[in-house]
């Protein structure tokens, strides 16, 4: 066999092991710039990358703001929330563990279908919520047999709850999960907004102080690794609660003006006349907050929607009503500063007012007679004040209403507040235009019935609250609502003298004390004993109808006779102790009958209660009435006030 | 060649041999092994087990193994290249039958104590069969062209064998490194610019047919290609081992993240990290400083192994080394390729480095060859 060794063929080898090496060392440069650049001139990029990858920031949801009454007691609150939560990789049989579950405590079968396939949607690893709001007893037990149900564990999370329950529904509102709706509305970036089911204020003060309640988000960055597993906590910023707030509401006042006003569809407003807070703002009837926080079913809101007396309005603020007789302080007060009349002259009354070919009736048949300013006041003449109407003019009235607080937006922290009507001339050309079978031109007889609170007229009870203060205090109250945020003062406006001549106002107030407190005053049932807390005030009838023709030959003129729909709206608005006023009071009780007989009776109890902070003792009372108020006294739903005093926090 | 020729008196015998040896090129394994034993006891999170502990023992078992080879004379290896690729075709035949189906393909035979990669073997006989046929084949004739097919023939059987199986990293290790060898043997210049054009024209043509009724690939093949090409467009689906993979590297920086550090492959970002991508772990962890150094102690084991070719006058032993330190280049350099993004993801580990039984052992076995070439090599005057 020849040798293949020559040596021409080991210098082709070596000469192309050599180019071969040449090769591999060039292909080896390439590597090592590729590397270069990468992990030098590139690094940040990639390291940035790294991060992302590996980091994920999960929101925190700050504790929302509480909110107390002026005294500290807790109206809305966080209520620990126990849920049970179930990791699948952890569990056997999935199956089994939730009927075992099922078997300790009571689990709602929509939950479950939603949670069963949850469970199968997600990841393994992923927690997955079985059941929510359990109560302690059946989170315990659960807790006590965690060993025995693998994978199955607890947790506690924060949701609002409102421990007053229906008393300030109206008021404070509730919060509930964010919407799409919300989102569509809001024009707000707060990244909290995407956390699912993170409630926001929907209604009340909720929604108008939701960024001083919602506080910050925390942010907890946690790594993660491919599959998204939590792998470790980072670091965590617990982020920042929401601000408390202190409502000028006094929960027990509020509670008892809920319990007062009971199943009636009606409401009342308690304003301090000497700066505006409001003591108490009911509407009723009334509804628990925390329904909705929860999620209210579809019955329960049926019920509520659909119920004749709308709970869910806001009547305090949202509804207007003709104020009738209430109103007539301010067609006084008009005549008197327009100089039109003065308080001495009497004015005849015959029982009607006749105007072309029309009769403008006083409730009073048989007519009053011939009556000064203070008897047309405690008697509630009509004529007395169709008569003052015409003299004065509608413009004049309408200025005097706006400056007494009628007709105008006080903007509080609520939700729907409505402004009411005070009707001018240009305002009803603009009503006119709205619709085709409107008159225009204003009427004589449109002023005739605006003087007494009726046509066109609309009041709200907060507007007539804030009415009777300023007549009572000759101050351009202005009502507050919130009075500390985050536990600093809001400045309560100081209110400005009002431009009236204190004669006048005097004129006005002296026809106010008669109301309730002259033998032949409209209200002098609802007089109250002491002497001291003794309260000047106007009932009010506010008409929902015309008493047709017919009706009035039948004979068919009371109320009890009507469907409820159609009675009339009973009013009544005070302030007390007339001799120093220190609260202000309006009521309407819609279609309650006669506001002597329905509202003022109702006004004087919330009187006493708010002046003698709780229940008065009879002896405030007329002697005659007191077995009956002892009744009332006894029916009334109140809650315990030993049982909130201790929680009662001074702030 | 007969064995007489090979001067035996001029050989170490016995144990003086192991003096003989390519001592840097043992060092160089070993440090090289090293590394992968601290990126694979680092990716297991700081355990042996898995993966450290088992490759470690393999090591041992791939160094006796290699000392073994050694010891035996190169001319024995040379007699028996044509009987061992034999075996390695049939292996590589039996695996289409009875071989066990693992991760979407038919790769290993199950010897019972061991589980058998026939590709693995088939890459070392492949470069013993070639060295040995161009050893004999006498120089004038290497280009004529019935002497070229019939090495070609050698390398296309086993190579399309592997590609059946489907292994296409080993396919592409086995082809190229077999056509080098025929280029260190001296087959002419123009065979290979023939092939490389037709390899050229090839591509043009699957690109260029694209979208027409000739097309010549799978639309989800083509999806492969543009995924190579720019991986960003898929970055969760395909494109996502190759992505991770850039991120894992360049995150590393000058100096890394240090030792088990690393988030990306402690975080599972990275795929298949203690085999084909544990290249990105040790590039994350040590950055480039360590990355390089891999890639300079790969540098001096192909430097170690063409010195001694160049200084060994025997043919065979001359071939066998160089074929050994071009598979090895293969190896590390499509594997580096592959994870910086600079060639599509075909699935080759890092030579010593990945975890991996049967690619150890015969990566040892075939250093084993290059310390035999290198101990028996004719010494003295020609």
């Amino acid at each position: 066999m020849p040798s293949k060794n020559n040596k021409a063929g080991s210098a082709t080898l070596s000469r192309r092991a050599i180019i071969l090496g040449g090769a591999q060392l060039a292909f080896m440069g390439v590597l090592g710039l590729r590397m270069r650049f990468m992990q030098v001139e590139e690094a940040d990029k990639f390291r940035l990358l790294a991060e992302e990858n590996r980091v994920n920031i999960r929101l925190i949801a700050p504790a929302r703001g509480l909110i107390y009454d002026r005294f500290g007691d807790l109206i809305a609150g966080n209520e620990q929330n126990y849920r049970i939560i179930m990791v699948r990789e952890d569990v056997e049989n999935v199956e089994a563990t939730i009927a075992r579950l099922a078997r300790l405590v009571e689990l709602d079968p929509s939950d479950l279908d939603r949670a069963t396939k949850e469970l199968k949607r997600r990841s393994p690893f992923v927690p997955v919520t079985i059941a929510d709001r359990l109560s302690w007893t059946d989170f315990a037990e659960i807790a006590v047999n965690a060993p025995a149900l693998p994978g199955v564990t607890t947790e506690v999370g924060l949701s609002r709850h409102y421990p007053q329950a229906g008393d300030f529904a109206h008021v404070v509102g509730y919060v509930g999960p964010v919407s799409d709706y919300d989102l569509a509305k809001i024009d707000d970036q707060d990244p909290l907004l995407q956390i699912p089911k993170f409630q926001i204020g929907k209604v009340g003060v909720e929604t108008k102080l939701e960024p001083q309640l919602r506080g910050r988000a925390g942010t907890l960055r946690i790594e993660v690794n491919a599959v998204g597993r939590v792998m470790r906590e980072l670091d965590r910023q617990p982020g920042i609660p929401g601000e408390n707030l202190q409502l000028t509401v006094d929960a027990m006042l509020q509670n008892f003006v809920q319990a007062r006003l009971g199943n009636e569809s009606a409401s009342a407003v308690v304003i301090d006349t000497t700066n505006g807070d409001i003591l108490a703002i009911g509407s009723a009837p009334s509804f628990d907050p925390n329904k909705f926080v929860r999620g209210i079913s579809v019955p329960d809101y049926a019920e509520l929607t659909e119920h004749e007396y709308r709970p869910l309005a806001n009547k305090s603020v949202q509804g207007v009503y003709p104020p009738g007789s209430t109103f007539k302080m301010v067609t006084a007060l008009a005549g008197l500063e327009a100089g039109i009349i003065d308080p001495e002259e009497r004015i005849f009354c015959g029982g009607y007012k006749q105007l072309g070919n029309r009769r403008f009736h006083c409730w009073r048949r048989g007519g009053h007679g011939n009556v000064s300013l203070l008897e047309a006041l405690f008697q509630s003449c009509d004529v007395y004040f169709y008569d003052v109407a015409e003299r004065v003019g509608i413009e004049n009235i309408t200025k005097m209403a706006t400056k007494l607080g009628l007709g105008y937006r006080h903007d509080l922290p609520m939700s729907a507040i409505n402004t009411g009507i005070m009707p001018t001339k240009a305002w009803k050309r603009d009503w006119a235009s709205k619709a085709e079978d409107r008159t225009a031109t204003w009427l004589v007889g449109d002023s005739l019935n605006a003087g007494i609170g009726q046509g066109f007229v609309l009041a709200s009870p907060l507007q007539l609250a804030v009415m009777s203060a300023r007549i009572a205090s000759g101050k351009a109250i202005i009502p507050r609502l919130i009075k500390t945020v985050d536990g600093i003062e809001v400045p309560a406006p100081k209110p400005e003298i009002l431009d009236i001549n204190p004669a006048h106002l005097k004129a006005v107030r002296d026809g106010m004390i008669a109301v309730s407190n002259a033998q032949r005053g409209t209200a002098y049932r609802s007089r109250i004993a002491e002497k001291h807390n003794q309260m000047a005030g106007k009932t009010g009838t506010s008409q929902v109808r015309n008493i047709t023709a017919a009706e009035r030959a039948r004979g068919v003129t009371r109320n009890s006779d009507l469907p409820w729909k159609r009675r009339d709206h009973a009013l009544f608005v005070a302030y007390a102790p007339h001799a120093a006023p220190k609260i202000a009071v309006s009521v309407i009780v819609e279609h309650g009958g006669g506001g002597s007989t329905a509202a003022a009776p109702i006004a004087r109890d919330i009187v006493l209660q708010a002046l003698h902070g709780g229940l008065p003792p009879l002896t405030a009372y007329p002697s005659s009435q007191r077995g009956t108020i002892q009744e009332l006294h006894n029916t009334l739903e109140l809650r315990d006030p030993a049982g909130t005093s201790s929680g009662r926090i001074k702030i | 060649m007969s064995y007489l020729e090979y001067r035996v008196r001029t050989v170490p015998t016995g144990f003086r041999k192991i003096l003989y040896l390519n001592w840097p090129l043992v060092l160089l394994v070993t440090a090289v092994a090293c590394i992968g034993f601290m990126m694979l006891y680092s990716v297991a999170g700081g355990s042996y087990s898995p993966w450290a502990g088992p490759q470690m023992k393999r090591f041992g078992l791939g160094m006796v193994l290699m000392l073994v080879v050694a010891m035996v004379p190169i001319w024995f290896w040379r007699n028996i290249s044509g009987f061992v690729y034999a075996i390695s075709l049939v292996l590589l035949i039996m695996v289409e039958y009875v071989g066990v189906t693992g991760m979407g393909a038919k790769r290993w035979i199950d010897l019972g104590f061991m589980q058998l990669q026939p590709s693995e073997l088939g890459k070392i006989t492949l470069i013993m069969a070639l060295a040995a046929y161009y050893d004999w084949l006498s120089i004038e004739r290497t280009s004529r062209p019935q002497w070229v097919l019939l090495p070609v023939a050698m390398i296309l059987v086993p190579t399309l064998l592997v590609l059946k199986q489907p292994d296409l990293g080993t396919a592409i290790l086995m082809g190229v490194g077999g056509g080098i060898i025929m280029f260190l043997a001296g087959v002419h210049w123009l065979y290979f610019a023939v092939v490389i054009l037709i390899g050229v024209g090839a591509i043009w043509a699957v690109l260029a047919t694209r979208g027409t009724e000739l097309q010549l690939l799978n639309d989800y093949q083509y999806r492969r290609i543009d995924t190579f090409l720019d991986p960003a467009n898929d970055p969760l689906g395909a494109g996502y081992h190759i992505t991770q993979s850039k991120i894992a590297l360049g995150s590393g920086g000058w100096t890394g993240r240090g030792f088990m550090q690393g988030t990306q492959s402690r975080l599972n970002f990275l795929p298949e990290k203690h085999t084909d991508f544990i290249f990105t772990t040790l590039a994350e962890e040590f950055g480039f400083v360590g990355a390089f150094s891999l890639l300079t102690l790969y540098g001096l084991i192909l430097f170690f192994c063409i010195t001694s070719a160049l200084r060994n006058r025997d043919r065979f032993g001359s071939l066998l080394t160089l074929g050994v330190a071009v598979t090895f280049f293969l190896f590390f350099a499509v594997n580096m390729s592959m994870v910086m993004g600079l060639a599509p993801v075909v699935g080759v580990p890092l030579p010593l480095v990945s975890w991996g039984g049967t690619a150890m052992l015969v990566l040892l076995g075939a250093f084993g060859l290059t310390h035999s070439a290198h101990v028996h090599r004719p010494r003295g005057k020609r």
